[in-house]
């Protein structure tokens, strides 16, 4: 033992350095873009106005769209709460056939963007072009448009189609982790299965339900894509919609931009809201139904609703799933939109010219694959220290830099895209608007959440012991880590740079924001090309988008599968 | 008189044959325990009883009520077969207050108010829940817990109370206390019990009788005592407390240890009963406690070295190295006994014989 | 010569003071295991001596080196300084790394030539009995072995010392008895120092040379061979945390030591002093149970057959006491008692307590 080796307390050590990294990259990341809306929001002309924050609201337009949100949010969540809880209690306690298949196909609309399937939606159900309105009409004599997608019925429905998988996802856990005796036991006291389902699974699964349930509230209240789509035509905006309007018509005024971080004050409080009454619901009501022997559940014997009820399922996946991406694939085919769906005019001359001469489009897939490169290289790796320094360090403070952290989880896509251009519009002295760093800083800011779950779930994986053992092996903290810590949370690392590769690919809330004419998102280029009326071109890009998407998320399962094994 | 009859009872998943034509009886109000390692069908067996497990074959009986016959394609429910059961994981509602997970069965068979009441006190009341009726179950002890699903089976009177491995989620202090209660239970109200354990002391203490398993078949059946006495086999007897197995083959007339050989003669005196005579594989079966140190002259003794010797406290611990096999005593700390490395003799004061080696 | 010694420790977390004051010295070669309750701060200790916690005040001491030091200079030596092997309760073993790839790895750390580490490894993957097994992951292997790696990668470097925080605690009881053996076998063959920290009473007993009790406080109660410990308990809390203990009220009158609420005289060994309110410690063996002769009378309130063991909750005026008896014993010597027999208890031995001793444990 050498006495070199002796280190006073009060040195700055690894740990030190880890933690002012981490709380550096949060604060100008995440934190002074939010907090610069509030500021704005409330501080106008040098001093805290309220007055001014009614005013906005209550202007017309701005209230209007804070309802619509309310309203569609609601209708999306309670549609979305039903269906989600009714597939999964299918597709795990009954004896449905084709389980597994059924229950991968509802997961599917996970990784396909609503906005896309908007479109698709809109090709087959606007009211007098939609591909369904116009056969009912020409061929079955009905004179008016069967259903009008640009209603917030439609809205929500579209919504819904995309949404569910949150409640299904939830609720399909819990009640595949629930003790089947607890089941049991209400049987062995005389009660059927139907007394059963009602009395005691889904009262215990109730808090799931819930969670789910929130979760979608959250997100159709921010949601961009959809409304943006679909409600223009009928002037249905909402709040997402209706800060991107203001700003994007404006060009940026400040009087725009006030009226944005109102209403994104409005989202950002609402969120909040919505956070902690999940919060709360988990941790009051969340019952330990988590049992010791594992047997099969119980499965409800649908006899006679066995075969309608597959049918329907498979009816349900075929037309939400199936049918609107076949549109998109068959309409990104076509010469000139309009056109019948005959073999002389479908090509893939479309799809030749979005990839190989359209410079827009090229530039757009180029962009949208190098920013969610970066993006998720970037935050894999802080989003790894920084949940070392909350799973592993035990210092003071941490629990601000987890909030930091988790914040853009609660915080909608929108309103880190106005808090980006407040924060980095040369006010302070550096001026990204118009680049891609913009949009690169965005993306960290929103997907780090991403990252720390991922990484955070790895790190917990990884007892102190570990690393403590390489301590006492003769390893220093910088080789434990090297040797110990760092390849353990190598598949944390992957699934983030997954999770934030694959959905930047399609992302268009925040884009739809910061882009340049230079700086089109593949997104934002679906989106402006279906706006400006060029739809098959759009469509075409669409079908590249859902390719890529299909493809990556293919690879994604290939891994997880590996390193489950 | 039997009350509960399993008759040529057989459980298959797949290729697997986890149950094998079982055959028992179970009086009224006796107190019947299924004991055997963790995958040897007890609980499969208990379930089929319920009914959360189809036959594959054989019947299952209630007095004279036919619960599961597949060759009869009859199956009676769960829901209405009348028993009380209680699992492992206490399984009661989180969600209802402990008077309502007890209320439930009665509920559910739609009886009057009144009734429902006065049922759910007294079973609240023979299981020391009275205080507790108005909270949430998540705020109980894991006894306290079982004690709401001890309750909630007890509610409906039934005639036959199932219980799977119903303490072995309690620490050692309360299983024991529960066992007690258990009991008092069933002395108090008179339903049969079927008892699925892994624990040879719990089923020792509970039952009226044992059945032993292992790996879906019958070992023995009988009274803890009978059992205790003379255990069918070599299964039966490494599985009800600590053991040791001295194998050894016949030649010439004469017992020989196995191995090196076969060299080491066994002392004369120390002889299998007439029937296991001439059978050229045995062993010796004999318990830790059950094996005393003698002076090396003793005609009926074995000799060995003492390899390890380990004072625990209450016993002083050793291993006896005899030949290549070796054998472990306990002995009291009063006990005097050899040092380790020390030759020694041993004498077993209850040898048990059973043909074909242990493993 | 002392390989430990902790000098006047102390530790708190928060408002939780874990130790105050506390002195230890641990001797060269010597197996020491430090006997606790879960909660005494017992492995606080062990992690303190390993560096991965600093006491607040006291010093420590390796091998004479100062390796902490609280008191004057503020300094500490890293773990990885400190040249210890330690096991953990829950293996730590690298689940990344193969059975070599992780005994080798303090060897690479200390950057010796490959074909030395390569030897070192195998004899030790040998010495613990994991030959053929070096190419598994941890994933492939069973507790026990997985415990094995961990403890050959904790003695592969030649440590002086070797710390072991509950390390068979996760294991079943079947091979944490084996291992037992196998850690004291491997302790003797390297002549290693060992320092066992455990709950288990009968761990202790069985592999040290030393034991030091603690209470829940972190106070040490006795330091002493296993012998010392079990038989020459040095107060309540010692005797009752060693075994299954039962304690009987026992009242002075005159020059007469009187059982619970009745008048049944004590006619053995008599306590020492002049208190009036006593209380006589004793196991399930020091209890010989007969049906009639000499000794107090009692009734069996409960009577349980365990198998191998008979057990008896016996009464004898107001006092309860635990007793087992051997079935196959109870069987030749007609002990086997029903509830509500009468049965004539006598003692071979009896520890005596004050009344107010035994309360203070009682109460904590």
């Amino acid at each position: 033992m050498s006495t070199s080796s002796i280190k006073t307390k009060s040195s700055i050590g690894v740990g030190q350095i880890i933690l002012f990294l981490s709380v550096a990259i949060l604060v100008i990341v995440v934190a002074f873009p939010v907090l610069l809306i509030l500021f704005n929001a409330f501080w106008v002309e040098g001093h805290f106005n309220l007055k001014n924050v009614i005013e906005v609201l209550s202007e017309p337009d701005t209230f209007k769209a804070l309802k619509n949100s309310l309203i569609i949010a609601t209708g999306t969540t309670i549609g979305s709460t039903i269906v989600g809880t009714f597939f999964a209690w299918l597709v795990t306690r009954t004896d449905l056939p084709h389980k597994t298949f059924m229950k991968s196909m509802f997961l599917v609309p996970f990784m396909l963007p609503s906005f896309i399937g908007a479109m698709a939606w809109k090709m087959l159900l606007s009211p007098n072009a939609g591909f369904i309105n116009q056969f009912f009409i020409h061929h079955l004599g009905f004179t008016g448009p069967v259903f009008n997608i640009y209603s917030y019925l439609g809205i929500s429905t579209v919504e819904v189609m995309y949404l569910f998988p949150f409640v299904f996802i939830q609720v399909c856990g819990a009640l595949e982790r629930m003790d089947p005796t607890l089941e049991e036991s209400a049987r062995i006291s005389g009660a059927g299965l139907l007394t059963i389902t009602r009395k005691i699974t889904i009262p215990l699964v109730l808090p799931s339900i819930m969670s789910g349930a929130l979760l979608i509230m959250l997100y159709s209240m921010a949601h961009f894509g959809t409304v943006a789509v679909l409600g223009i035509e009928n002037g249905i905006y909402n709040i997402p919609t209706l800060i991107y309007e203001r700003i994007h018509q404006s060009g940026g005024s400040f009087a725009s931009i006030r009226t944005g971080t109102v209403l994104a004050t409005v989202l950002v409080i609402s969120a909040a809201i919505i956070i902690w009454a999940q919060r709360t619901i988990l941790g009051k009501g969340h019952y330990q139904i988590i049992g010791g022997k594992s047997f099969r559940p119980m499965e409800l014997k649908l006899r006679g609703l066995r075969m309608p009820l597959m049918i329907f399922c498979l009816a349900y996946i075929a037309f939400t799933i199936v049918l609107p991406t076949v549109v998109i694939f068959l309409v990104g085919g076509l010469k000139t939109y309009g056109l019948s769906f005959t073999p002389e005019n479908l090509s893939l001359d479309n799809y030749k010219f979005i990839l190989f001469e359209y410079q827009v489009t090229r530039d757009a897939i180029f962009n949208s694959v190098t920013l969610g490169f970066s993006a998720a290289i970037i935050t894999m790796f802080a989003g790894v220290m920084i949940s070392y320094v909350i799973v592993k360090m035990k210092v003071r403070g941490k629990g601000i830099l987890e909030f930091l952290g988790m914040l853009p989880f609660s915080v909608p896509g929108s309103v880190i895209a106005l808090g980006v251009i407040l924060a980095w519009s040369g006010k302070f002295g550096i001026n990204l608007y118009n680049t891609v760093w913009i949009i690169l800083l965005a993306y960290i800011a929103r997907y780090m959440a991403f990252s720390l779950k991922a990484n955070s779930a790895a790190l917990e994986q990884v007892h102190d012991s570990l690393v403590e053992a390489a301590r006492s092996c003769g390893a220093t903290m910088w080789q434990s880590l090297k040797d110990i810590v760092i390849p353990l949370v190598r598949p944390g690392m992957l699934a983030a740079f997954f999770l934030i590769f694959l959905p930047s690919l399609r992302e268009l809330t925040v884009s739809i924001m910061l882009y340049a004419p230079t700086t089109r998102t593949i997104g934002v280029a679906i989106y402006t090309l279906n706006e400006d009326g060029e739809t098959v071109i759009s469509a075409a890009l669409a079908g590249i988008a859902l390719i890529i998407i299909i493809v990556g998320q293919t690879i994604i399962n290939h891994f997880t599968k590996k390193e489950g094994a | 008189m039997s009350y509960v009859r399993l008759v040529n009872v057989t459980k298959r998943f797949g290729d697997v044959t986890a149950v094998d034509n079982l055959n028992f009886e179970i009086g009224k109000g006796e107190c019947f325990s299924m004991l055997g390692p963790s995958g040897c069908g007890k609980t499969t067996t208990l379930r089929m009883v319920a009914g959360f497990e189809d036959l594959s074959d054989g019947e299952v009986w209630v007095g004279d009520n036919l619960m599961s016959s597949p060759r009869k394609n009859h199956y009676l429910p769960p829901e209405k077969r009348n028993f009380g059961m209680v699992f492992q994981a206490f399984a009661v509602w989180p969600h209802m207050s402990v008077y309502d997970n007890v209320a439930f069965p009665l509920q559910i068979r739609k009886l009057p108010k009144s009734e429902i009441e006065q049922r759910t006190t007294d079973a609240l009341k023979a299981t020391n829940l009275l205080s507790a009726a108005n909270e949430s179950p998540d705020f109980l002890s894991g006894g306290g817990k079982q004690r709401v699903a001890l309750a909630r089976a007890l509610a409906i009177n039934p005639d036959v109370m199932l219980l799977d491995e119903p303490l072995s989620s309690l620490d050692p202090h309360l299983r024991e206390e529960m066992r007690f209660e258990i009991k008092e239970l069933q002395q108090k109200y008179g339903f049969s019990i079927i008892y699925v354990t892994h624990d040879q002391s719990e089923a020792m203490a509970l039952s009226d009788r044992i059945m032993v398993m292992k790996l879906g078949v019958m070992q023995q059946i009988d009274t803890p005592l009978n059992i205790y006495n003379h255990p069918a086999n070599q299964f039966v007897f490494s599985f009800i407390g600590l053991s040791n197995f001295l194998n050894v083959v016949w030649r010439d007339g004469k017992l020989y240890l196995k191995g090196e050989g076969d060299k080491l003669a066994m002392p004369d005196e120390l002889v299998p009963p007439e029937d296991l005579k001439g059978e050229p594989e045995l062993s010796l079966a004999s318990r830790p406690s059950e094996i005393n140190f003698t002076s090396m002259t003793d005609p009926e003794a074995l000799h060995g070295v003492v390899s390890r010797k380990a004072f625990l406290g209450e016993i002083i611990d050793y291993q006896i190295k005899a030949g290549e096999q070796t054998l472990r005593v306990q002995k009291g700390r009063r006990d005097p006994g050899p040092e380790a490395g020390e030759n020694c003799a041993v004498h077993f004061e209850r040898p048990f014989w059973y043909k074909g080696h242990a493993k | 010569m002392d390989i430990i010694r902790v000098e006047g420790v102390a530790k708190a977390y928060g408002d939780h003071q874990v130790h105050e004051d506390l002195t230890l010295a641990i001797k060269k070669g010597e197996c020491f295991t430090l006997l606790g309750p879960s909660g005494c701060g017992k492995t606080v200790l062990l992690r303190m001596i390993a560096g991965f916690e600093s006491p607040d005040a006291g010093k420590i001491y390796i091998d004479d080196t100062l390796v902490s030091d609280a008191d004057d200079s503020h300094q500490e030596i890293p773990p990885e300084n400190r040249g210890l092997g330690v096991v953990f309760q829950d293996y730590a073993v690298w689940p990344h790394m193969t059975v070599f790839d992780n005994v080798a790895y303090p060897l690479k750390i200390a950057k010796r030539p490959k074909d030395e580490i390569k030897k070192k490894v195998m004899d030790m993957i040998d010495i613990v009995g994991m030959h053929g097994l070096e190419k598994r992951l941890p994933s492939e292997l069973s507790g026990g072995q997985q415990q094995r790696v961990a403890l050959a990668r904790a003695l592969v470097g030649n440590p002086s010392l070797m710390l072991l925080d509950e390390p068979l605690s996760n294991l079943d009881a079947n091979l944490r008895e084996e291992m037992r053996f196998e850690i004291k076998e491997l302790q003797r063959k390297l002549d290693v120092t060992v320092l066992y920290v455990t709950h288990d009473q009968e761990i202790g007993l069985a592999i040290s040379d030393r034991v030091a009790i603690m209470n829940e406080h972190g106070k040490i109660q006795q330091i002493g061979t296993p012998w010392e410990i079990f038989e020459k308990p040095v107060n309540p809390f010692v005797f009752s945390f060693m075994g299954i203990a039962n304690f009987m009220a026992v009242r002075r009158e005159g020059a007469d030591y009187v059982v619970g609420t009745g008048n049944q005289v004590v006619p053995w060994e008599k306590p020492v002093g002049e208190d009036r309110q006593w209380s006589a410690g004793f196991r399930p063996s020091d209890v010989k149970l007969s049906r009639s002769g000499e000794g107090l009378k009692g009734v069996v309130k409960r009577a349980n057959f365990l198998g191998a063991m008979m057990d008896y909750l016996i009464e004898i005026d107001g006092e309860h006491l635990r007793t087992s008896i051997e079935t196959h014993r109870a069987l030749t010597q007609d002990l086997m008692f029903k509830a509500g027999e009468t049965c004539v208890v006598s003692f071979l031995n009896l520890l005596w307590f004050r009344a107010e001793e035994l309360q203070e444990v009682v109460k904590e």
